[in-house]
């Protein structure tokens, strides 16, 4: 049975698994930043989409979501800050690659 | 090599998710029957809000502190005035800046006035009370910002600081953040103010510190 919350729920799972790929392949820093927040992004699609799984909507889940936007806002603004600063000291954008001998 | 192997394993990941979800059995909690139960004592008429400033007062609590620890750190960090990297903007833009910002304002306070009964309330409107900000700041109108004054700093810690008191005034009448029923709808209101204007500070903020300038008004 294919209903909006099976929809939704699906959407959020193939972005999850999207943005964690992308911050394992991913070497520019912004990229990751962008890659965890599309990872963040799923995980909301789903608790939305399973809040919504019966007749009525659960508002306990809903409310969890707003407050996890708020957080991501705060926690990308932070990596920012500090990947601006790396720029700014070291001019890379990306981690120094240690090679495992 | 190692790119198709992470490609692989995201697929499998996401089948084995989406498989899980097909067989979901019912929610082992199920929260719907006690927040309905309980709307008439929440002192608003919207569950999301109900249970955002009312019955888990703590995550929201928490999340505003997350918000001001994050702008701490980013004033932490400390920004060195880089060369404005926004071109002055083109009087038309202005313009439009200037005539879409009192339109923000006034749909900012509706959504806050409007959370106690339908989808709204201070996060939105903190939301857009911070874009209009940044709305200013990117066409030339809104200089960025450089150490905060403590006008500045009483704005960006005011809310959190009238939802803490709240929650401690209230402790004479049970447990913190539980609100006295004749009074709730009015707390509630109060604390939901506060952080609006907080919130659209800390916000403004988030973005403001980070493209601090040499320059301001061009």
């Amino acid at each position: 049975m294919i209903n909006s919350s099976l929809v939704f729920t699906i959407t959020g799972i193939v972005l999850f698994a999207m943005g964690a790929a992308a911050v394992i392949m991913m070497n520019n820093l912004l990229r990751r930043i962008l890659a965890f927040n599309l990872m963040g992004s799923g995980i909301f699609l789903v608790l939305v989409g399973l809040a919504q799984r019966q007749d009525a909507v659960d508002p306990v889940p809903q409310a969890m979501v707003l407050t996890g936007i708020v957080v991501a806002v705060a926690a990308t603004a932070l990596a920012l800050a500090l990947v601006r600063k790396l720029h700014a000291l070291s001019g890379r954008l990306d981690l120094p690659r240690r090679d495992n001998g | 090599m190692k790119r198709w192997s992470v490609i692989l394993a995201a697929i499998a990941l996401s089948v084995a998710l989406i498989l899980a979800i097909l067989e979901l059995g019912p929610a082992g909690i199920d929260l719907r029957l006690p927040v309905a139960e309980n709307m008439a004592s929440s002192g608003v008429t919207h569950p999301v809000t109900a249970v955002l400033l009312n019955f888990r007062g703590y995550d929201t609590l928490l999340e505003v502190a997350v918000l001001l620890i994050a702008l701490f750190g980013i004033l932490a960090v400390g920004m060195e005035p880089l060369p404005s990297l926004v071109k002055p903007a083109d009087p038309m833009l202005q313009r439009l800046a200037r005539f879409a910002c009192p339109l923000v304002i006034v749909a900012g306070v509706y959504l806050l006035w409007a959370g106690a009964f339908r989808p709204g309330g201070a996060f939105q409107a903190g939301a857009l009370l911070a874009a209009a900000i940044v709305l200013l700041h990117l066409s030339g109108l809104w200089p960025g910002w450089g150490t905060p004054s403590w006008r500045q700093r009483l704005l960006l810690s005011g809310g959190f600081a009238v939802f803490l008191a709240v929650s401690v005034a209230m402790m004479g009448f049970g447990a913190l953040l539980e609100y006295p029923q004749a009074y709730a709808g009015l707390l509630i209101l109060l604390i939901e103010s506060g952080l609006t204007l907080s919130l659209a500070a800390i916000l403004a903020g988030l973005f403001l510190f980070l493209s601090r300038d040499t320059g301001g008004n061009p």
